[in-house]
């Protein structure tokens, strides 16, 4: 009994390290024919299918533009290529939706570059992230040092509760408030890569806000109170006091958002536009890795199902590296 | 000039957080004024098919209910082994911090990982990839809170207990998680709450279904997708009924969470 619970328990905890393997390892075998085919040149490839003439309006007609993406396809005829998909074909040959369309763009070669999505990932998370620090920090710093106990109470519950709202929730009000809202200020779409950006922004900063007041929240109150007591001001005393003090776990939840913000798949989808063009203005759609993932997956079989794991893989070891990172730095556990 | 900055300092602190304040007020507003408006009763009798959420609401339940009747045990047990077999070894600390890593991982990537694993050897999506996504999702979570609630567990407690004669299965199960037990049972609601709104694991794993399913083996319907898809639709009509759906989601997932605080508090004070 002793023995079998202990080896249960045991398994139980390697399962963890297990699937995590796991994930590695599928992902990359998944990838294999399209890391072979595109290799390292996938990162800074900007096209993708050929897209010059599939360019969607809004992201309501998104499955429409998946149906022209695969009809819209590349011209050069290469033997060797068309061999090599067959070939994969075969090996996988039970997708679901393995419609025409699919096999007609076997015949040519097409080409597949993340650039575009990972600038996207990248740019709108960045957007987040300037808009969410200030106003997260400012969030923490207010419900730790200045509200009155009555206030910060109930308003920090109400944040922690707000933090776990399902993302779901802020794309679509993105896509149906906010969207319109940013297009009539900023001018340009109601679907942009700044309504992504700031959609996402506004998603991180319960947690954000939330992660930030606890780590203020660890500052002794005898430190603070010599800083008063030498007739330091309020800022002073965030400033020279408690800012140095939790400032580890401050940026520790900082990193821990971005992670968060780049790997966010639904209140980016409804608001990015899920084009593959780069944004020369902010206010111009574009497309991001998790959107991409979740928009191809079901209708994709063969080489551009290889891709989304390629790009999967990429997402994966990017907010792996991230978050990693803000954990075993600046939120280690004691 | 101290008093001065000092002042303006507070001020932009203060607007600061009414700004974002206001922001999460604006949805919260929207959600209830959108969805209450499309409130009814068939919301709850009926299907999909025929203009209501009663399958969706069900299935999502589902699929997250026996994800985490699967997930209670292994995130439990994991978390036993790490706290009170493990002690501090590497391989402890190791497997501790990858599940802290995986607790954040982008839950797409979780979709492709069963996607590549259950829907291609399959051929279809089914309600079991979907709770396989979920169930991976939430083990993580549940394995850090009770990690750290058995750390809580004062150490005489399981010295009397080893005194007495018991062994070391009893004094785990009997005291030390008895003792842990509100903590633990927070833990899992929060798990429950997050994974309930999970939605692009379940794009491709479970898909959704407009009819009323309790087979797991078939692609089984799910409330969040369902969202997804319908408001994305032209029709008005079902872009109002996404916005149900999405205020009974959020309805759901934040009584979930009182619940899981109130349960938590009730014990440890």
């Amino acid at each position: 009994m002793e023995l079998i619970f202990k080896k249960i328990a045991q398994l139980s905890a390697s399962l963890v390290f297990v699937i995590l393997a796991a994930t590695t390892i599928v992902l990359y075998l998944s990838a294999k024919p399209a890391i072979e085919e595109f290799g390292l040149k996938f990162l800074i490839e900007p096209r993708w299918g050929v897209q010059e003439k599939v360019e969607p309006p809004a992201i309501a007609e998104q499955s429409d533009l998946k149906q022209l993406e695969k009809s819209a396809d590349i011209q050069t005829d290469d033997d060797f290529i068309k061999d090599e998909e067959d070939f994969m074909m075969d090996d996988e040959d039970d997708f679901i939706f393995d419609d025409d369309m699919e096999s007609d763009s076997n015949r040519n070669k097409t080409i597949y570059g993340a650039l575009v999505p990972i600038v996207g990932t990248v740019f709108s998370t960045l957007i987040a992230m300037l808009f969410s620090i200030p106003l997260a920090i400012g969030i923490a710093v207010f419900l730790s040092e200045i509200a009155p106990s009555a206030l910060a109470k109930p308003v920090g519950v109400a944040i922690e509760l707000l933090a776990s709202i399902p993302s779901i929730i802020y794309g679509m009000w993105g896509l149906f408030y906010f969207g319109p809202f940013i297009a009539s200020l900023f001018g340009g779409n109601t679907v942009s890569l700044l309504v992504a950006g700031l959609v996402l922004g506004i998603m991180v900063i319960p947690f954000m806000a939330a992660l930030s007041r606890d780590a203020i929240a660890t500052v002794p109150d005898m430190l603070k109170e010599s800083a008063y007591a030498m007739g330091a001001t309020k800022l002073e005393v965030i400033k020279d006091v408690v800012f140095p003090y939790a400032k580890t776990g401050i940026i520790g939840s900082i990193i821990l958002s971005f992670g968060r913000a780049l790997g966010e798949t639904m209140a980016v989808a409804f608001v990015i536009g899920g084009v593959y063009q780069f944004a020369e203005k902010v206010t111009d759609p574009t497309n991001s890795i998790p959107v991409v993932l979740a928009n191809s997956f079901a209708e994709s079989s063969g080489l551009s199902l290889s891709v989304l794991f390629y790009l999967a893989l990429i997402l994966f070891v990017l907010s792996f590296g991230v978050i990693a990172i803000a954990k075993f730095y600046f939120l280690r556990r004691k | 000039m101290r008093l001065i900055l000092n002042r303006i300092f507070l001020i932009f602190s203060t607007f600061a957080a009414l700004v974002g304040l206001f922001f999460l007020g604006w949805i919260l507003f929207t959600l209830c004024v959108k969805g209450l408006s499309g409130l009814s009763l068939d919301v709850f009798t009926k299907d999909l098919i025929n203009g209501g959420l009663r399958n969706v609401i069900v299935g999502q339940m589902m699929m997250s209910g026996v994800a985490t009747m699967i997930g209670i045990p292994v995130g439990i047990l994991a978390g036993i082994y790490l706290q009170e077999y493990g002690g501090n070894s590497k391989t402890t600390e190791f497997i501790r911090d990858l599940s802290d890593v995986m607790m954040s991982a982008p839950s797409i990537v979780v979709g492709t990982f069963v996607y590549a694993i259950v829907v291609v050897p399959t051929g279809h999506t089914t309600g079991w990839a979907g709770v396989l996504a979920l169930f991976i999702l939430m083990v993580p979570i549940i394995v850090r809170t009770t990690d750290d609630m058995l750390k809580l567990v004062p150490i005489e407690l399981r010295e009397a207990g080893i005194a007495i004669g018991a062994s070391k299965y009893h004094v785990t199960m009997n005291i030390v998680v008895r003792y842990a037990k509100a903590g633990i049972l927070t833990g899992i609601l929060l798990a429950f709450a997050r994974v309930v709104g999970e939605t692009a694991p379940l794009i491709y794993t479970s898909g959704s279904s407009e009819f009323w399913s309790t087979d797991l083996t078939d692609t089984f319907p799910s409330l969040t997708v369902s969202i997804y898809n319908l408001a994305t639709m032209p029709d008005d009509n079902l872009v109002q009924l996404g916005w149900t759906g999405a205020f009974l989601l959020t309805a759901m997932v934040l009584i979930i969470n009182l619940l899981g605080r109130y349960s938590g508090k009730k014990k440890r004070s």
